[in-house]
C-alpha cells in the first residue's frame, strides 16, 4: 500500500515530520514501512510552457524546433525529438540550468540548432509508464487544463510529496485504506484527525432493482446517476492517483478508484445504458463465459460469483467488471455498484481466474460492511461534482451483520502475557487512541469497531497494547520454571558418527532431498515406490531421493569438475518412500561418497588412491569406534560394481552396504573415474549397552600364524568365521595378514596368512593348550574349506 | 726404566691424542695397556731391581698407567661425542617439507549453526524435537491456526505432493505434534530440520532450506521471557555487544507477533552494507502463541501461555560469516566447506 504524505495530511496534520520520521513511528508501532521515497528528489527548474511554434528541424527529420514561452521576457527555443509535441500546447519545460533525475540540463546545439532547456515527459520526471495516459507514453506531457505559463510543475503535479510504502501483513486489511491509515497514525501520534465523509439525499426515483441469489453476497447497494459527461479528471485526483499508484482512466472510473483507495470499498460503476435495470447477483454457471475488461475471454465455474443483468453476466463480482457494461466516452448514465462479497470466495475466485486486481485484494481479505453506502454517497457526490449529472435514491439489497463486537480481556492476562505490570489506565489510554471503546475495571470490556476485523481475541488487544506502549520497552526474562534439558539419544548417535567419520577425514555434505527420477530410481536393490510431488517445478527436482549416494556423487562431479580431484565426503538426512499410507516412510540414512586420492604425501612416497578398502576401511573405523559387529558378504547390487560391492549386515538383517560404483555408471551418468560409496542405515547403528570393565589382562598372550592354502574362490570373511568357531574362547584376536595368489601355489588357489592371539585372562597359558586349539582350526578349516596349511 | 715408563707415557698420549675412532682407541689402549704390552714388560722387569728402586719406579709405573688409563677414556668419551654427532649430521632432513598430515573432516557451516543453537538451548533446559519432512496439511497449516483459505497461505507457496500432504514449509508442525504429544503438560523444545519453498534458487532464495524453532509452553511464560530467551540467543552467536530491537508483526500462529532485530555485528550500529545503513539486521521472528493454536493442541489457553520463535539457519550462516550466496551451502563446494 502506498501513502502520500500530502493526502494524508488533508486528514490529520503531520507536516511537522519528515516522511522517513513518520515512516519510522509506523514502522516502530506495528507496520512495516519498505520505503520512503521523496518525488521531487532530483528534480527543480521545472515550468509550463506554451508552445508557441513548432517546425521541421532543418538537418534532422525526427526532431522539431519550438519556440516556447515560459513566462519569461522572451521565448526561448528548444529543440524536441518528440512525436506529439505541437503548437499551441501546454508543455513541461526543464530550463537551462535545471535538474532532472540524473541529468542537469544546459544550452545545447543539436544538429546545428541551438536547444535552451528541453520540453519533457512524465517519466523523465520519474512517473513510472503505467501512470502515464496511453497516448503520451511515447512523447511528451501536455495539461489539457488551464495552467498558468511559468508556473513551477512541482506544484502542479503535486510532485513535492513523499511516498511511505506500507508492507502490510494479512492482517492488517484495515490499512488498505487512507481511512485506516489515519486511524493507525492518529493512535502513533495522538492527534486530532478527520475522515472522509458523505452525505447525499435524493428523492429521485431510479428502475434498478437488485436481487441476491448467492449467500456470498448478504450486501448490495446501488445509485444511479443521469447526466454525467465522461472527462478526462482534474489535475487534483490525477494527481493522487498518480501519487498512489493508480493510472487515471477517466472521471467516472478515476472516482471510483479514488473512493476505494480513501475508505477501502471497491466500487464498480455500469454503463447504465447497456446494464439495463436489473441487477442479479448469482452463482456463475459452469462453462459460462464473459469478457472482462481486461478484453480477456473468461470461463466461468459455478464457485465464481457473477453480478448480471438477469440474463448474463455483467462482472465477476468483486473482481472485474465486464466489457459489455463498461463506461466509455459515451456514456451518459451510470450505475454505482458498492457491495459486501464473501472474502473467502473472492480469493477463491480471484485465484482460479489468476485475476487479481485492486479490488479483490481488498474483497479478499474482508471490507468493513459500514462503509458500503458511505463509499457509495462519496463517490456519487464527488461524481456529480465533477462531471454533472442527478443522483438517484439508493437501491439496498441484503443487510449488514450487526456491529457490536466486545473483547473481554483481564488486566492481568495481558501483563501476563506481556511479563510487565501495566496500571488500568495506561492500557485504556493505549485503546482509547486506537479508537476502541473500554469499559470494565479488572477486565475490560473493548468495543471493537467493524473497521479492525483483526481484532477477536484477548491476545490481540495484547498486542494492540504492546505495540503501542512500545515492543523494546518490555523487560527481558527466563522462563521461571524449571525444566530438564537434554540431547535426545538420537541427536547424540548423529554427533558420534559425525565425530568419527570427520576424524577419518571426511568432510559434511548437505543436499537436496528433491531429485530427478532417475536418481531416485538407482542404488535402488529394492524398486521402491517414490515420493513425488505433484506440480514439480522442474524434473530435476521432482522426486524424493531414495538413497543419499547420487546427491554425493553429484557432488563429487561438481567438484572434481572444478580441480578438486580428492573428494571424501559424508552426509546424514533422510531417504523417503511411499507407503500407501498418508505419510511416506521417512529413514535416515549416512553415505560417503571417495574419489581421487586417499592420502597423498608425496615428499614422503606415500601416494594412497581411494580404493575399495579404504571406503571398508572408513565403515570398519566407524562399526568399531560404535562397538558394532558387522559382517561383509560379496554382492551384486544395482549400479554396483558386481565384483567390489559388500553388504554389511548386522545381526543378519542387511543395514547397508559398501563398494565401488559401477564404472558404466559413474562414468556416463556422474562422468566421474573410479569412485566408492557407502551407505548405512542410521538408526542400526544405535547401540544401547553399558559397556562392563574386563580385567586389563596380567598374563601374557601367546601368538600363531596360520598360513592356509585353499581355492582363491572362498572369502577371507569365511574362514575367519569358520576359524572362530573352532578356536574355543581362548582365541582373543584373529586377523588377516597376507594374502597371496601367484607361482608358489596352485592357479585356483590362493594363500591366506592369519595371525592368531591367545590369552586367558586368570593365568598363563600352557604350549599345548594353544597346540590344540590350534590343530581343531587346522582340522576344521580343511574340511570345512579344503584349505591345506601352507607348507 | 723411568726413561723407557717415561717415554712410553709419551707416545700412548700422542697416540691417543691422534686416535680419532672408538675402534683406534681400543687398539692403543691394547697396545700399551694390554696383557701383552709394553706396561705389563715393565712391570714383570721389575722383579730385577733393587728394593730402593722398586717403590719408586712402581709408583711411577702406576702414575704411567693411570694418565694413560684416563686420557684414554676422557679421549673415548670425546670420540663417542664425535661420532655420535657425525652420525646426528648424517640424518639431517629438511624439516620444513610437509609432514604426514591426517587432517580430520569438516563440519557443514549449518550443522555448526545448529549444534551450536543445540548446546546453548540444551544448557538453557530444552531438548530437540524432530518430525516428518513430509507433513499433512493439517500439521503444517491448519493446526498452526492457517485453514485451507487463510490469506496468509499466500506467503508461503508448497510443494505439494498430493491434496492432503506436502513437503512442510517450515518446522512449526514439529510443534504442534510436540503439543499434543505433551497432553497439556509444559514443553521446553528446539526443532532444528530441513523445510522447502515453492521458490527458484538464485543467490537468496532456496527451494530447500533449514529452520531451528523454538518454543516453551508452561504456565506464565510471557513476552518478556521470549525477549531475554532471544537476547542469550543472540549474544551466543552473534557476541556479547549485541543488543536486540522488537518489532510489531503477523504470524498466524502467533499472537502478539514480533520481528526482531539485532544491532549490526559489524558496524556497531552507525550503518553500513551490512545493515543496509540502518544499524539494524532483520534475524528472526517469534511471539506468544496464539491462543487457538493452544487450545487446538489441547491447552487451555487462559491458564497456559507459551513463545516461539524461528530462524533461518541458513541466513544465520550468511550474516554471521559474510557469504554472499545461498547456493554454496548446497553445492558442498570443498573450497567452501574445508573454509569452516
Amino acid at each position: 500500500m502506498l501513502l502520500s504524505k500530502k493526502w494524508l495530511n488533508q486528514y490529520i496534520d503531520v507536516s511537522d515530520l519528515s516522511g522517513e520520521a513518520l515512516g519510522d513511528l509506523i514502522t516502530k508501532n506495528g507496520i512495516e514501512v519498505e520505503s520512503v521515497t521523496s518525488r521531487a528528489e532530483g528534480l527543480s527548474g521545472i515550468v509550463v510552457g506554451h508552445v508557441l511554434s513548432c517546425e521541421k528541424h532543418p538537418e534532422a527529420d525526427k526532431l522539431n524546433v519550438t519556440k516556447v514561452d515560459i513566462g519569461e521576457c522572451e521565448p526561448v527555443q528548444i529543440v524536441c525529438g518528440a512525436p506529439n509535441v505541437a503548437a499551441g500546447q501546454h508543455v513541461i519545460v526543464a530550463k537551462v540550468g535545471a535538474r532532472l533525475p540524473g541529468l542537469k540540463i544546459k544550452k545545447a546545439k543539436l544538429r546545428g540548432v541551438e536547444s535552451q532547456g528541453m520540453i519533457c515527459s512524465l517519466e523523465e520526471l520519474g512517473f513510472e509508464k503505467k501512470q502515464i495516459r496511453e497516448d503520451e507514453q511515447d512523447g511528451i506531457h501536455t495539461f489539457r487544463e488551464d495552467v498558468q505559463v511559468g508556473a513551477d510543475v512541482l506544484d502542479l503535479l503535486d510532485l513535492n510529496d513523499e511516498i511511505i510504502e506500507l508492507g502490510l501483513t494479512p492482517n492488517r486489511s484495515d490499512c488498505l485504506s487512507l481511512y485506516g491509515i489515519i486511524h493507525e497514525v492518529a493512535a502513533i501520534l495522538e492527534r486530532p484527525y478527520t475522515l472522509p465523509t458523505a452525505n447525499v439525499t435524493s428523492d429521485v426515483k431510479t428502475d434498478v432493482t437488485v436481487q441476491l441469489d448467492t449467500a456470498n453476497c448478504p450486501y448490495y447497494a446501488a445509485r444511479q446517476i443521469d447526466g454525467v459527461t465522461i472527462e478526462e479528471s482534474p489535475q487534483w485526483l490525477k494527481n493522487i492517483l498518480i501519487a498512489e499508484g493508480v493510472r487515471p482512466i477517466n472521471n467516472i472510473v478515476d472516482v471510483t478508484n479514488y473512493v476505494m483507495l480513501e475508505l477501502g470499498q471497491p466500487l464498480h460503476a455500469f454503463d447504465a445504458k447497456k446494464l439495463g435495470s436489473s441487477i442479479v447477483v448469482r452463482q456463475a454457471e459452469n462453462g459460462e463465459e464473459m469478457i472482462t475488461l481486461d478484453d480477456m475471454t473468461r470461463t466461468l465455474d459455478s464457485t465464481m460469483m457473477v453480478i448480471t443483468n438477469g440474463t448474463s453476466p455483467v462482472a465477476i463480482a468483486g473482481v472485474m467488471g465486464g466489457a459489455n457494461t463498461e463506461v466509455d466516452d459515451t456514456t451518459t448514465s451510470i450505475v454505482l455498484e458498492s457491495a459486501y462479497f464473501d472474502p473467502a470466495s473472492v480469493r477463491k475466485t480471484s485465484r482460479t481466474l489468476g485475476l487479481r486486481s485492486d479490488s479483490s485484494a481488498r474483497f479478499e481479505k474482508g471490507v468493513d460492511p459500514e462503509r458500503v453506502l458511505t463509499a457509495l454517497d462519496r463517490a456519487a457526490a464527488m461524481i456529480v461534482e465533477l462531471s454533472g449529472g442527478t443522483i438517484s435514491q439508493e437501491v439496498i439489497a441484503g443487510g449488514k451483520d450487526s456491529n457490536s463486537r466486545t473483547i473481554e480481556v483481564s488486566i492481568d492476562y495481558i501483563n501476563g502475557r506481556l511479563g510487565m505490570e501495566l496500571d488500568r489506565q495506561t492500557i485504556v489510554q493505549i485503546l482509547e487512541r486506537l479508537g476502541l471503546k473500554v469499559e470494565g475495571d479488572t477486565t475490560l470490556t473493548v468495543h471493537i469497531p467493524s473497521r479492525r476485523p483483526d481484532l477477536e481475541l484477548p491476545a490481540d488487544i495484547t498486542e494492540e497494547v504492546a505495540r503501542l506502549y512500545g515492543y523494546n520497552s518490555l523487560p527481558s526474562s527466563l522462563p521461571a520454571s524449571q525444566a530438564k534439558g537434554y540431547l535426545p539419544a538420537i541427536n547424540v548417535l548423529r554427533r558420534n558418527v559425525r565425530r568419527i567419520l570427520q576424524g577419518a577425514g571426511l568432510s559434511q555434505a548437505i543436499t537436496y532431498s528433491l531429485t530427478s527420477e532417475a536418481n531416485a530410481s538407482r542404488f535402488d536393490e529394492h524398486g521402491s515406490e517414490k515420493v513425488r510431488l505433484a506440480m514439480p517445478m522442474s524434473e530435476e527436482r521432482s522426486v524424493l531421493r531414495t538413497s543419499l549416494v547420487p546427491g554425493l556423487l553429484e557432488t563429487a562431479r561438481y567438484n572434481t569438475a572444478r580441480q578438486q580431484a580428492n573428494v571424501a565426503l559424508y552426509e546424514t538426512g533422510r531417504v523417503y518412500f511411499e507407503k500407501g499410507d498418508t505419510l511416506p516412510r521417512e529413514t535416515e540414512r549416512v553415505a560417503g561418497v571417495f574419489t581421487g586420492l586417499w592420502m597423498d604425501h608425496r615428499t614422503q612416497g606415500t601416494r594412497i588412491p581411494v580404493d575399495y578398502f579404504v571406503a571398508k576401511g572408513v565403515v570398519d573405523t566407524l562399526v568399531h569406534t560404535l562397538r558394532l559387529d558387522v559382517t561383509y558378504e560379496a554382492a551384486v547390487l544395482p549400479d554396483m560394481h558386481p565384483g567390489r560391492t559388500a553388504r554389511i549386515l548386522k545381526d543378519g538383517e542387511v543395514i547397508g552396504y559398501v563398494g565401488q560404483v559401477h564404472p558404466a555408471v559413474s562414468k556416463d551418468v556422474y562422468g566421474l573415474k573410479e569412485v566408492y560409496v557407502f551407505e548405512l542405515d542410521l538408526l542400526a547403528l544405535q547401540t544401547s549397552s553399558t559397556l562392563l570393565y574386563q580385567d586389563v589382562p596380567r598374563y601374557p598372550s601367546v601368538s600363531r600364524d596360520l598360513a592356509l592354502v585353499l581355492n582363491r574362490d572362498i572369502p577371507a570373511g569365511q574362514v575367519e568365521a569358520t576359524i572362530k568357531q573352532a578356536a574355543g574362547p581362548l582365541l582373543i584376536d584373529l586377523s588377516v595378514f597376507d594374502v597371496y595368489t601367484g607361482e608358489n601355489v596352485g592357479e585356483h588357489e590362493k594363500s591366506i596368512a592369519f595371525s592368531l592371539k591367545y590369552q586367558d585372562p586368570t593365568r598363563t597359558l600352557q604350549d599345548e593348550e594353544v597346540n590344540a586349539s590350534y590343530e581343531k582350526i587346522v582340522e576344521a578349516v580343511k574340511v570345512e574349506h579344503g584349505a591345506e596349511v601352507r607348507a | 726404566m723411568k726413561e723407557q715408563l717415561e717415554q712410553l707415557q709419551v707416545e700412548a698420549l700422542e697416540e691417543i691424542k691422534v686416535a680419532s675412532t672408538q675402534k683406534a682407541l681400543n687398539d692403543v689402549r691394547i697396545k700399551y695397556l694390554g696383557k701383552k704390552g709394553p706396561m705389563t714388560e715393565v712391570l714383570r722387569g721389575m722383579g730385577k731391581l733393587s728394593a730402593e728402586e722398586r717403590p719408586v719406579v712402581g709408583e711411577l709405573a702406576n702414575k704411567v698407567r693411570a694418565s694413560i688409563q684416563e686420557t684414554l677414556e676422557a679421549r673415548i668419551e670425546e670420540v663417542k661425542a664425535i661420532e655420535l654427532e657425525a652420525k646426528l649430521a648424517a640424518e639431517t632432513i629438511d624439516v620444513t617439507l610437509p609432514g604426514r598430515t591426517t587432517f580430520p573432516g569438516n563440519s557443514h557451516l549449518l550443522q555448526q549453526i545448529i549444534d551450536e543453537m543445540e548446546d546453548l538451548f540444551v544448557g538453557l533446559g530444552y531438548t530437540i524435537a524432530e518430525g516428518p519432512e513430509v507433513e499433512t496439511d493439517l500439521y503444517n497449516f491448519e493446526m498452526l491456526n492457517l485453514p485451507k483459505d487463510h490469506p496468509a497461505r499466500d506467503m508461503q507457496d508448497s510443494f505439494y505432493i498430493t491434496d492432503e500432504t506436502l513437503l512442510r514449509t517450515h518446522t512449526s508442525p514439529v510443534q504442534a505434534r510436540t503439543m499434543l504429544e505433551a497432553n497439556g503438560q509444559p514443553i521446553r523444545i528446539i526443532c532444528p530440520g530441513k523445510v522447502y519453498r515453492r521458490d527458484e534458487d538464485d543467490a537468496t532464495h532456496s527451494h530447500q532450506f533449514m529452520q531451528i524453532e523454538g518454543l516453551v509452553v508452561d504456565e506464565s511464560i510471557s513476552m518478556a521471557d521470549l525477549k531475554g530467551t532471544l537476547e542469550v540467543f543472540v549474544k551466543q552467536l552473534f557476541g556479547e555487544s549485541r543488543e536486540i530491537r522488537l518489532r510489531p508483526s503477523f504470524f498466524p500462529f502467533t499472537e502478539p507477533s514480533v520481528e526482531v532485530d539485532i544491532s549490526c555485528f559489524k558496524c556497531g550500529g552507525k550503518g553500513c552494507n551490512v545493515c543496509k545503513g540502518t544499524g539494524w539486521i532483520e534475524i528472526l521472528g517469534g511471539g506468544m502463541v496464539h491462543p487457538h493454536v493452544l487450545e487446538m493442541a489441547g491447552y487451555d489457553s487462559t491458564k497456559m501461555s507459551g513463545f516461539a520463535f524461528g530462524i533461518g539457519v541458513e541466513r544465520m550462516a550468511m550474516l554471521k560469516h559474510g557469504v554472499d550466496d545461498i547456493r554454496h551451502f548446497y553445492t558442498n563446494d570443498l573450497r567452501f566447506i574445508e573454509q569452516f
